[in-house]
């Protein structure tokens, strides 16, 4: 049966976790999931055994330890594959089970098909293409790339059963020793419903203030390509891309950005983009919903003032996103 | 110290995906290369520690013959030399890759003392697979951590910082270990041009190792449904903002 790690937040299971669940109940026999310190319920997504590791080391994350666990319990259940989120933390822990055990891993699958040999397709350059592969494995070692694939519930009977790990000192080593706060400054990137991004065409660090003030209105979050981290205009953590934030706007507001393959990755979670862009050619146009062309500089000044106006004119309605305005 | 970083050569992909004709690679004919980016903060950060700590830096690729220009990128950064396990182009599996570098690291040790540290990506920009470095660890029985945002070194030990959501989170390990970088640990240098020169000058050890079979073989690359799409225009300059807005109304975000 398929043993799939379960990643949770103070008993909720993540939602890359739950996608995973999914696709292990497509590769057959009753699946069983791990989880660490804390039980998740997991009855709505057809899972056979939930299995809670208990140890007093496990307070905080430590990779090596969860590998270890992993591959304790997928050898007492005989596990025939063993599943996690392609997560930072599942690819993490994944590739730390498949260097111990001398075991290929697949990593970011968004299908897998059972049999002799195992078919899969997986991402490569962050989802902007995709590879498809055979794995020969006595246990297939799988990560299921995030939002690829939609969580199905299924009603189970789920036993609960308590796991006892036998964990060395040495797996405790490399381990979450503090957690420091990020001092909270606005909408984050990642979860904002409304992201303006700013390139290469903003043409410099000051030119990011009509950008900030159309984010601020919209109550949403700043962004920018990677040329603009690298020339310094802004810092790496407002980089949406393949090396930067992954993000899932309601809303992606695309100003002065070519759209690289190396951009697109970091917003294929976005429902709509709205590109403004000064070549009507730019590859931006062929990813985007909406087009302005045009010279940002004029164009997104104008958007603010004009949400403005349109405001002013609807007063007293408040501001439909919470966080309201913080330009 | 002693600090070794591992760099993967990469095509710059540019705006869309083009398959070769095998659809076994990407069509690069059109297309420059660089490091993957992830490592180039791996070699800045190299370079950073030998700067402040005195000791030798050495860049390691497993590559095609043409992946020389990365090394001597990053030799041009300041890395002292470099070490090039040449392939013939195909493509080398994780499992592979990592008993390749796995055994010109022993090699490399045997001759001139462990290293201190040994960089790696998070993970490569092309094939993603988010594992050679820590296979590489857990063979040489080192520690490692991942993903990291943040190192400092002090007392024979690596302070770690990982990007979380809501903050940081800190690793201290003690040294020798592995350590795999993301870009925003630091913002890499240019060259410069005696840079460059000096580059040109620093030694190079190439050997050829033999690629073994893959367990994760790769048997075709495929461009994803949905480039083409080709958007709706709402207007030109600054006269389209009252249709943008409108559109905003519409779908509920302003």
């Amino acid at each position: 049966m398929p043993l799939v790690l379960v990643e949770q937040t103070g008993g909720t299971p993540s939602d890359p976790s739950l996608q995973t669940l999914t696709l292990a109940r497509s590769f057959g026999g009753p699946v069983h999931a791990l989880v660490i310190g804390q039980a998740v319920d997991l009855s709505q997504h057809g899972v056979a055994a939930t299995h809670v590791a208990v140890h007093d080391g496990l307070d905080s994350f430590a990779p090596d330890a969860w590998a270890a666990i992993l591959g304790q319990l997928s050898d007492r259940l005989s596990a025939n594959a063993i599943f996690a989120a392609g997560t930072d933390r599942g690819n993490d822990v994944m590739a730390r089970v498949a260097a111990r055990m001398g075991l290929p891993l697949a990593t970011n699958c968004i299908s897998v098909a059972s049999g002799d040999q195992i078919h899969l397709t997986r991402q490569r350059w962050g989802g902007s293409l995709l590879e498809e592969a055979r794995m020969r494995s006595p246990r297939p070692l799988i990560t299921v790339a995030p939002h690829t694939v939609v969580i199905e519930t299924a009603s189970a009977e789920t036993k609960v059963e308590k796991f006892t790990p036998q964990l060395k000192e040495q797996e405790l080593a490399v381990r979450v020793a503090e957690r420091v706060s990020t001092k909270g400054g606005g909408v984050s990137l990642a979860e904002a419903k409304v992201v303006v991004s700013g390139g290469r065409g903003v043409g410099s660090k000051e030119g990011f203030a009509i950008i900030e003030e159309l984010a601020g209105l919209l109550g949403g979050a700043v962004g920018c390509s990677r040329v603009v981290t690298s020339a310094g205009w802004r810092p790496h953590s407002d980089q949406v891309g393949q090396t930067g934030t992954k993000i899932a706007p309601e809303l992606y507001i695309v100003c002065g950005i070519s759209g690289a393959t190396q951009h697109m990755a970091g917003c294929k979670g976005a429902k709509r983009i709205l590109a403004i862009n000064s070549d009507a050619e730019a590859p931006i146009m062929l990813n985007a919903d909406y087009a302005v062309v045009g010279d940002l500089k004029e164009i997104v000044p104008a958007i603010s003032a004009e949400i403005r106006a349109a405001r002013a004119a609807h007063a007293p309605l408040p501001n439909p996103l919470p966080g309201g305005e913080r330009g | 110290m002693r600090v070794l970083v591992c760099v993967k050569r990469v095509p710059f992909t540019g705006g869309k995906m083009v398959l070769a004709a095998d659809s076994m690679a990407l069509e690069t004919r059109h297309l420059g290369f660089t490091i993957s980016p992830h490592e180039e903060c791996g070699v800045e950060e190299a370079v950073r520690l030998i700067e402040a700590n005195g000791g030798e830096s050495v860049v390691l690729t497993l590559g095609p013959p043409e992946a020389i220009e990365q090394l001597r990128d990053a030799m041009a950064l300041g890395i002292d030399r470099a070490i090039h396990l040449q392939t013939d182009g195909a493509e080398w599996d994780p499992e592979a890759s990592a008993s390749a570098i796995l055994d010109a690291i022993r090699a490399e040790e045997e001759t001139y003392g462990p290293f201190d540290l040994v960089f790696f990506g998070n993970e490569s920009a092309d094939s993603g697979g988010f594992q050679v470095g820590l296979r590489v660890a857990q063979a040489l029985g080192r520690p490692a951590v991942t993903g990291l945002k943040g190192v400092k070194v002090a007392g024979g030990s690596a302070h770690c910082e990982q990007e979380v959501d809501g903050g940081r989170d800190v690793y201290i390990v003690p040294m020798p270990a592995v350590l795999t970088v993301k870009e925003g640990l630091n913002l890499p240098r240019y060259p410069s041009v005696p840079g460059r020169m000096r580059a040109g000058r620093k030694p190079v050890a190439t050997s050829t190792p033999t690629r073994p079979p893959a367990r994760l073989e790769m048997l075709r690359l495929v461009v994803p449904p949905g480039q083409g799409r080709r958007a709706e225009v709402l207007g030109s300059g600054p006269s389209a903002a009252p249709a943008v807005v409108e559109m905003m109304r519409k779908i509920g975000v302003a």
